[in-house]
């Protein structure tokens, strides 16, 4: 496994939370062996690590956090390919040896090495799937759009892992819409439920975008920026109607809210990414955690050897 | 043939220590009131206040900066140098 990368195995990694352990190559290439990487995935494993042991991911609050959420990497540049990763068919679930045990290296790391374990720090009240590790990789070659990683200040020739503090995905079914406003809005009115349609700003998100939905932007000619302003304008809300109480509903904003127009994410809160198999109008929704310096902010890395 | 087993936690045992005596009583003594910064915790420690002071305490009240970060050093630092006792809050 040490063989996967030209770091010395006892180079610390990060400190890893929640003990704050010394996490070194060799503890991280032990228990990527554990979860079934093979030696050329550990490079991922380690800038995956550096992602998230940062003050702005803050995986401390996001192991001790009741909320269900947890890290979700995204893979781009050159490396996705040279190792394996899936970004097509079943792209967020199994089948795919790189993507299954990436995550769950990482995973592996913060129980093990942090002691992060569930009923222990990590005090989750439902979790989900994900939690188990999850990695996959963006689909860049099929996509008209800069990816990820390029939207976040990289070059396409530059191997990077996006960490994001998310929920579980969840399918968005449009099988009718033929246009880019129409699937636009459709898309918009789901994200409008993520975490709950009762809360705006406070959590980013992520939508992973499939090829056939993608088609419908690539065909009108929208690029990334014309889909997210587009997208805005139907992401807000009128406070007044989610308010505390609104609707016979307790969950809400604060009564001092009443009476303003907030979009649904802060600006640049939601996170793009082209991936899934050829065939299926369907995309998936990750909803997020509290954001910003009081939360966990989405950190990229770069993979080096 | 030699098999070398490793280890794949962080090979650390939690250190023990002695609790702190209980006090018989807190009249005269500095307590300090942790608000981990959850909305309404501020209205569960005043009462715990009001309780205290009643008891002859003085209170201290504390603040972490956000509730989903441990608290900073510096915090827990001044907290352990000026009080005798501390109650931390979650409220939601």
């Amino acid at each position: 496994m040490l063989g996967g990368t030209t770091r010395p195995s006892d180079e610390v990694v990060a400190l890893i939370p929640p003990n704050l352990v010394e996490g070194t190559v060799e503890k991280v290439a032990v228990n990527a062996v554990m979860a079934g990487c093979r030696p050329e995935y550990l490079p991922v494993v380690l800038a995956a690590l550096e992602a998230i042991c940062t003050d702005e991911f803050n995986m401390h609050g996001v192991l001790a956090t009741t909320m269900s959420v947890g890290p979700i990497l995204v893979v781009n540049g050159p490396i996705a390919a040279a190792i394996g990763m899936n970004s097509g068919i079943n792209v967020l679930g199994h089948g795919n040896r790189a993507n299954s045990s990436i995550g769950r290296a990482v995973q592996l790391v913060l129980r093990n090495v942090g002691g992060g374990a569930p009923g222990g720090i990590d005090r989750a009240t439902l979790g989900h799937m994900g939690k188990q590790g999850i990695c996959f990789a963006e689909d860049e070659a099929g996509s008209p759009w800069n990816s990820l990683a390029e939207e976040r200040g990289f070059d396409r020739s530059q191997s990077t892992v996006t960490a994001f503090c998310g929920e579980g995905p969840r399918l968005v079914v449009d099988q009718l819409s033929r246009s880019p406003e129409s699937l636009t809005r459709s898309l918009a009115a789901s994200l409008r439920s993520a975490v709950s349609p009762r809360l705006v700003l406070g959590m980013d998100g992520m939508l992973v975008l499939s090829p056939e939905h993608m088609a419908r932007y690539r065909d009108a000619g929208w690029d990334r920026a014309r889909f997210l302003a587009e997208l805005t304008e139907y992401l807000m809300f009128d406070t007044d109607e989610i308010i505390a109480g609104a609707d016979g509903i307790e969950e809400g904003l604060p009564p001092g809210l009443a009476g303003h127009r907030l979009p649904k994410f802060r600006p640049g809160g939601l996170l793009v990414v082209h991936a899934g198999g050829p065939a299926g109008l369907f995309s998936a929704i990750i909803g997020g955690w509290m954001n910003g310096p009081g939360g966990s902010d989405p950190v990229t890395r770069e993979i080096t050897p | 043939m030699t098999t070398t087993v490793l280890d794949p936690t962080a090979e650390q045992r939690p250190a023990t220590r002695e609790r702190s005596q209980r006090p018989e009583s807190l009249s005269g003594l500095t307590v300090g009131l942790l608000d981990i910064s959850k909305p309404r915790g501020d209205v569960f420690l005043d009462r715990v206040e009001e309780a205290l002071c009643a008891l002859g305490a003085r209170v201290t009240r504390y603040a972490k900066p956000t509730f989903t970060k441990p608290a900073p050093v510096d915090l827990r630092h001044e907290i352990a140098t000026q009080c005798d006792a501390v109650i931390e809050a979650l409220a939601d």
